[in-house]
């Protein structure tokens, strides 16, 4: 673990070169320990990938007493269960109808779409971060049979609730934008909402299952089309 | 509840607060007045609280209709004023009666004028803070800026005492500014003669500056960074893509991103940056993270001893 300035009032804490499911538990961890140990002189937290942004109130305190509390709230992350981690399962409506990309992968895997399909739903997905947009989780590391690289021309308008796929990452999208990923199918569940709280339903650290439902239950549940 | 009408909303009036703390893990960002100094004048002369809502005037164009009695402010970028015609001065609080039309023209030196009212504009936040972050549509009134038509709810206010900021204390802005950095993230993948590059060349912005990030333009710098992860980006950080030339990331920045960074600007120089236009000219300046401290503990204590005159 490293920890380095990144501005006045901030420190950026590095935990490996690669997101892993190991870095992202210790990172929930670090972000636990520091939320109790800082208490109000923490202004906003940033985990990501591999690292952790820890931006802090110049008015209450000073970087070299940020620092020192930073190295307390870090020392005992080894022993961390790489397993932790809330598992929040998303369901999805897979077909050609909500996800136009899935022949695309299919004819780059040599698979078939029905593999695609299933090979999406198989693993766990860790929340690496969010940002991009309110909401926008991206979620890691999908299997490489289905990887595939963003859109040459990215499209005007994804639908909101579109689950997509660019390079080894996976994602739904929060609300109607363009982009670029590939698309392989529609969440009805809102991945941002301001008018609840919480106002997403998954956190960094937490781990993802993605379950195939279909074109009745996904309208059931208030999808749309 | 009353407040104001809006005439004509000008090219880019945005309601604000002091910003938007505690939602980067949902990813939404700061947002917050650019030039907070401006913005805290005005409320510190209406003996508001420091966090009351004001209006960001981007470039200016705003006319507005009292629809109450009460006092306000305009600070931040110089343009010309009036008050139901007359010219008034800015850095002083005054009163307005319903009925009264307020005009803001357009700036003349700096590019964000603020105006306060008393006790603030009356905002439901959303995430804690009323800022207006378009990109987001969060915050504000419906999440965007102001249209013709809109409606901004304040309270009626007392007439009474009215402050001033003495002249001399009043920022100049200018056409250029030396921006302090610190040193940080990606700053040991920029070589000793990319760095020197850096820190001895002028830099102009370009018309590519809004309230997400100012993008320069001049000497080339370049980083040994091949590709690297997205990370945490904090205000005034200095990214440098692959075409070498600096972007400084502002208020509205988004709060992960993957490019190489060199430092970060310092945030009373953010503010200063974000008084200037497009041609401007910076240079940048490398200072410790110590030093960074001290600036900002004296012009704190500085904004907190310098005391409004009566008027």
């Amino acid at each position: 673990m490293k920890i380095e300035i990144a501005g006045q009032n901030a420190f950026i804490v590095y935990f490996g070169d690669q997101a892993s499911a190991t870095v992202s538990a210790q990172i929930q961890a670090a972000v636990n320990n520091i939320y109790n140990s800082m208490a109000d002189c923490l202004v906003d937290l940033v985990p990501s990938y591999a690292s952790l942004l820890v931006i802090f109130d110049l008015d209450r305190s000073e970087p070299f007493a940020i620092r020192r509390i930073l190295r307390a709230a870090l020392s005992d992350l080894d022993t961390v269960d790489a397993s932790a981690g809330e598992l929040v399962t998303l369901p999805v409506y897979y077909s050609l109808e909500s996800g136009p990309d899935l022949e695309v992968i299919a004819e780059r895997g040599n698979i078939s779409i029905e593999d695609v399909i299933d090979i999406h739903q198989q693993q766990e997905y860790r929340v690496y971060a969010i940002g991009f947009a309110p909401g926008f989780a991206y979620l890691g590391e999908v299997d490489e049979r289905i990887a595939a690289p963003r859109l040459a021309t990215p499209r005007q308008k994804v639908p909101r609730g579109a689950v997509a796929i660019a390079d080894r990452q996976t994602a739904v999208y929060p609300a109607v934008s363009p982009g670029g990923w590939n698309l392989i199918g529609l969440c009805p569940t809102r991945m941002f909402d301001p008018a609840r709280n919480p106002s997403m339903p998954v956190k960094a650290g937490d781990r993802i299952r993605f379950d195939a439902i279909t074109r009745e239950q996904f309208l059931a549940q208030g999808g749309e089309l | 509840m009353s407040g104001f009408l809006v005439r004509q909303p000008g090219l880019l009036s945005l309601l604000h607060d002091r910003g938007r703390y505690g939602a980067h893990k949902l990813g939404l960002t700061t947002g917050g007045p650019l030039d907070f100094v401006a913005f805290d004048w005005a409320n510190r002369l209406l003996e508001n609280d420091a966090n009351a809502t004001c209006l960001e005037i981007g470039f200016g164009g705003l006319q507005l209709e009292a629809q109450l009695d009460t006092r306000f402010v305009i600070t931040g970028a110089s343009a010309p004023c009036k008050l139901n015609g007359d010219t008034i001065d800015q850095w002083q609080s005054r009163d307005i009666h319903a009925g009264d039309q307020l005009e803001i023209g357009f700036a003349s030196a700096g590019t964000r004028a603020y105006l306060g009212v008393s006790g603030g504009f009356n905002i439901e936040p959303s995430f804690g803070s009323s800022s207006t972050v378009l990109r987001e549509k969060i915050g504000g009134l419906r999440g965007d800026r102001l249209q013709a038509g809109d409606h901004l709810p304040c309270a009626a206010a007392k007439q009474s005492q009215h402050y001033q900021l003495d002249e001399a204390q009043r920022p100049n802005y200018g056409d250029e500014a030396r921006l302090r950095v610190v040193l940080g993230y990606q700053q040991a993948a920029f070589d000793p003669i990319q760095q020197w590059r850096f820190f001895n060349s002028e830099y102009r912005l370009t018309d590519r500056c809004d309230r997400m990030g100012f993008r320069l333009e001049g000497e080339n710098v370049h980083s040994d960074m091949v590709s690297m992860l997205s990370e945490g980006i904090c205000l005034g950080a200095i990214q440098i893509p692959a075409d070498g030339q600096p972007i400084v990331l502002m208020n509205d920045r988004q709060t992960i991103g993957g490019y190489p960074k060199i430092g970060s600007v310092i945030a009373l120089d953010c503010a200063r940056l974000s008084q200037l236009s497009p041609g401007s000219r910076v240079r940048f300046e490398a200072i410790s993270i110590e030093q960074a401290h001290n600036i900002h503990c004296l012009a704190r204590a500085r904004f907190l001893r310098t005391v409004p005159e009566l008027c």
